[in-house]
């Protein structure tokens, strides 16, 4: 029997290798992905364009002005003269944010009373204009404690934050356990479902089925060497994680592996789920990408965080594997917990994957009655 | 009397209320080339897929190779070869690494693989394009090549389901001379057509109409009972 496996899983190279898309997306995407995420999606920027419109034009002003621009995050842009030329340099796409500082800004500034400042960001773009007031606040809290350092009044609220597990708050922690997962999926469910697929459209699976072969063992034949080639692409995209974006891997990488394994497998019962209901290789792409590429994209809160969404694509959030396989390499590789802190989401995808199997198994034996 | 290889009896099977043949009985002696013809749609596919272990019967009994088709189609899987109407070898392995997977998932060992191989590739002439990927063969090439390679486990009977479809005359003569070959060697054929031109080549043919087999003689017979010429006049006799 071991013969007829290697026969199979023979033939089976041979298709990979032989399939310029099939390589492609086995070794094209794993790094194309990581890098486009790790070098694209960013939140953090640098010298964004600012404006400055001061009424005040004294030493204090200069002196914030400059304070803003220490921190390298933004840069003076142009010194406006009147109001009506605020709007100029959005409309230009020359800035994004401009600072109005009031004729009595230092008076007011050394003589105790209230300080107003104006702010005026470029909403068209939401997140960035919300990221760049944040940083330019925290800019001018920072400004006005240098200056007012002698009154300290005794009974301010003193707020102190640290971003624990990744306290530079840097996104590649977050998109390399998003890569890991889409990639496994991408790999284990899609490839699979094609490899199957393309059989039946062929016409070769008939002759399989014709065959001694039992069915189990063309199934096993199938997935055994994309198992294989998922598995390192994800040892791959945590390799390339570590060494180029510093992503640390604090917990136990043997655990880390055994639960890679148990999502490969998950992704490749989901893969041969959706073969055995597709009869072309068109049919099984479209429902591999609708069905499980884009919802894992946006629903695993990969990108947009699932606790802010409408309950109802919360609920959907939580019947998609990747949401949970994130959430346990989170865990295993920021935060450095053990096995039974991730118990419930490992039994989880222990479940589903049962699930699916036995689907699998049932839809592929009424095929043959 | 040679003995009957394949036996049918009141074979039927139904999908929802649609019956797609219909208590069909017929045997199959070893040793001949039996022509199982019909129109598109008459449920000749579907009979076969029930006689090669694809399909399970509704109704009915069928033996092939002395095994019941309903208890035992694993133990008849071993014995049989089949070649269907789309192309069974796959295009991106080559001529050698085609004959091989399927010498391999029929657990032919090694050394038989090297000979079978040897041989295939000798009959058919195709010794100078063994590292050729298949793709690249001519339609009539391809098709003999994967005639012989359903025989590489050397069945005892092999099943082809419109083995000539979307091929011109003269590959199908050509096709029709190797299975001739095939037969001489003591092989039994059981092969689909709507070709009635084909049937003249076949020892005995059972002719289907909507799921019923209406006749089932050698052409000749045939001929002489519907008062034709050719097995085309007799199959249009018999469909009106």
């Amino acid at each position: 029997m071991f013969k007829i496996f290697k026969a199979f899983v023979k033939k089976e190279v041979y298709h990979i290798l032989r399939d310029r898309r099939t390589l492609l997306i086995l070794f094209g995407m794993p790094i194309a992905q990581i890098l486009i995420f790790g070098y694209a999606v960013t939140n953090e920027f640098k010298d964004a364009k600012i404006d400055v419109l001061d009424y005040a034009k004294d030493q204090s002003s200069l002196q914030l002005v400059q304070h803003i621009q220490s921190s390298g995050n933004f840069l003076l842009n142009r010194i406006l003269h009147s109001e009506k030329e605020i709007e100029a340099g959005f409309k230009a796409g020359t800035s994004k944010l401009v600072l109005v500082i009031p004729e009595s800004f230092g008076a007011d500034l050394y003589g105790n009373r209230p300080v107003s400042l104006q702010l005026i960001a470029d909403g068209s773009d939401p997140n960035n204009a919300n990221t760049l007031v944040q940083y330019a606040l925290a800019m001018i809290l920072d400004f006005q404690k240098e200056r007012l350092k002698l009154a300290e009044n005794p009974f301010q609220v003193r707020v102190e934050t640290r971003m624990l597990y990744n306290p530079q708050l840097i996104s590649a922690y977050n998109f390399v356990p998003g890569t890991i997962a889409l990639i496994l999926l991408i790999i284990s469910a899609m490839l699979t479902s094609l490899t199957i697929a393309r059989e039946k459209e062929q016409g070769t699976m008939e002759i399989l089925l014709v065959s001694p072969l039992p069915p189990l063992l063309i199934i096993l034949g199938k997935v055994a060497p994309y198992a294989i080639l998922s598995f390192i692409n994800a040892v791959l995209v945590l390799v390339l994680g570590y060494f180029v974006f510093g992503v640390p891997i604090i917990g136990s990488l043997t655990l880390l592996l055994i639960i890679c394994m148990l999502y490969v497998i998950t992704a490749l019962s989901l893969g041969t789920l959706i073969s055995t209901i597709s009869k072309t290789q068109q049919d099984a792409m479209m429902r591999s990408l609708m069905g499980l590429m884009i919802p894992s994209m946006i629903l695993s809160g990969f990108i947009f965080p699932l606790a802010s969404m409408p309950v109802v694509l919360q609920y959907l959030g939580h019947i998609i594997p990747a949401t949970y396989f994130i959430a346990i390499l989170k865990g295993i590789m920021l935060r450095g917990v053990g096995f039974n802190f991730i118990l419930f989401e490992v039994s989880v995808l222990l479940g589903m994957t049962l699930f699916f199997l036995f689907m699998t198994y049932k839809k592929f034996k009424i095929r043959l009655e | 009397m040679p003995e009957n290889i394949i036996q049918v009896e009141g074979l039927t099977k139904c999908f929802g209320d649609f019956t797609a043949v219909d208590a069909i009985t017929f045997t199959v002696k070893k040793g001949e080339i039996f022509g199982f013809l019909g129109a598109n749609g008459a449920g000749k596919t579907t009979a076969m897929k029930m006689l090669i272990g694809l399909s399970k019967p509704t109704k009915g009994m069928g033996s092939v190779a002395g095994f019941d088709i309903a208890k035992n189609p694993e133990k008849i899987k071993k014995r049989i070869g089949y070649m269907s109407q789309k192309f069974s070898l796959y295009n991106d392995l080559t001529v050698k690494e085609n004959i091989r997977f399927y010498g391999g998932i029929y657990g032919l060992d090694k050394k038989r693989i090297r000979s079978k191989t040897q041989s295939i590739l000798k009959e058919l002439n195709l010794n100078d394009v063994a590292g050729t990927l298949v793709a690249a063969l001519p339609l009539g090439w391809k098709q003999r090549l994967s005639f012989a390679v359903s025989m590489v486990h050397d069945p005892e009977i092999v099943f082809l389901d419109e083995p000539t479809g979307g091929v011109d005359p003269h590959v199908r003569r050509q096709f029709w001379e190797t299975i001739y070959e095939a037969a001489a060697l003591g092989r039994t054929i059981f092969v689909t057509t709507h070709y009635m031109d084909e049937a003249e080549y076949c020892d005995r043919v059972s002719i289907m109409v909507s799921g019923k087999i209406e006749a089932l003689d050698t052409p000749e017979n045939l001929k002489h009972q519907f008062k034709a010429k050719t097995m085309d006049e007799v199959f249009l006799k018999l469909a009106r």
